[in-house]
């Protein structure tokens, strides 16, 4: 990608993210969210990062392909075993990572 | 307990938030290092940094650049991981709106998860007094420092680092670090399972829409499944 669609990219989700952090801030009292909205937000997170991870994990190449001898996918449970028997990011990251570089020395 | 002067109450702002600071710095470093891995320039690549200031959304664009999907998509989502700013500025409001723009602004931009985290029941309660605003500063400088730094620190570290080490496969290992302890209900996790599981079959579909998709699918997901329990639980009370 050009340097030139790259500033509009950063600028856009940059601009977009502050409108957001002030929206209620700056129109107190004159901005309402509606009760659907505010509980569809509470899913936001969870829904959105799930699936950013999977398929990352599940296609190393960034495409459709499915791969079976694929490191990954153990490398992850690995991780989220980690992350949610401590929730310390540091560890996940270097269990998750350790185990990669593990599983391909030893051929897989 | 209410803070007697300004500057007390930033450094306890300050001072409360620097033990939530090792949990950043591995985002921070991993989001620098991924960007020069990617060819981004130093320069860019703060740039990216202080113009988003948000990490999950950072990392995602990252991730998306790294694939070669379309620009728009990349914001559009990048925005939706950051909806939930929508939801801390509207429970922040009531405590910040009567502060001029040269403070509710940079407070704003520096709204974190981390800081929102921390003043959210501080503020609410009345506990920090009349210059509680000076709290909610320290503790937002604060993080916005220490993510920069790590950040910086992660691109100078970039440019020694080989491929071999697949280093791109950190980025998903973030998204893990933060997503599974975000799990805290049954919705959510049926949210999680739905986006992931239908982000895999829908990986496939033109211009990332695969993405968005499984989002939405998975907000639906949590949705229905907290309305289902409700109304399950308040049946049993009514027997």
């Amino acid at each position: 990608m050009s340097d030139f669609s790259l500033w509009g990219l950063f600028l856009a989700v940059g601009l977009g993210t502050f409108a957001m952090r002030l929206s209620f801030v700056e129109l107190y009292g004159r901005l309402r969210v509606p009760a659907l909205l505010r509980q569809a937000l509470l899913y936001v997170p969870a829904s959105v990062l799930a699936a950013l991870v999977l398929p990352a994990v599940v296609y190393p190449s960034g495409h459709g392909d499915v791969v079976l001898d694929n490191p990954q996918v153990p490398a992850a449970i690995v991780a989220a075993l980690l992350a949610w028997q401590t929730r310390n990011a540091a560890l996940t990251l270097a269990g998750g990572m350790a185990t990669l570089w593990a599983l391909k020395l030893s051929g897989w | 307990m209410p803070y007697q002067t300004r500057t007390e109450a930033f450094w306890a702002g300050v001072r409360t938030l620097i033990p939530l600071t090792p949990g950043v710095v591995p985002f921070g470093l991993v989001a620098g290092v991924m960007a020069i891995d990617m060819g981004m320039s130093p320069g860019m690549t703060m740039a990216m940094t202080l113009l988003f200031y948000s990490g999950s959304a950072q990392m995602a664009a990252l991730q998306l650049l790294h694939n070669d999907v379309l620009p728009v998509a990349i914001v559009m989502t990048a925005l939706v991981i950051n909806l939930r700013f929508v939801m801390y500025s509207a429970s922040l409001a009531p405590f910040l709106h009567h502060l001029p723009r040269r403070w509710t602004w940079p407070l704003s931009y520096m709204l974190s998860d981390q800081s929102y985290a921390i003043c959210i029941l501080k503020l609410s309660s009345g506990e920090l007094g009349r210059f509680a605003h000076f709290f909610y500063a320290g503790t937002a400088v604060t993080m916005w420092v220490s993510w920069q730094l790590s950040v910086l620190a992660g691109v100078y570290l970039g440019a020694s680092i080989p491929s071999s080490w697949s280093l791109s496969f950190a980025i998903p290992l973030s998204f893990l670090a933060i997503l599974v302890p975000s799990i805290r209900s049954v919705p959510s996790l049926g949210a999680a399972a739905v986006g992931g599981v239908v982000a895999v079959f829908a990986v496939d579909m033109p211009y990332n829409l695969g993405l968005v998709t499984a989002s939405i699918a998975g907000i639906v997901a949590g949705v229905l499944i907290e309305n289902a329990r409700q109304r399950s639980q308040d049946e049993k009370v009514a027997e």
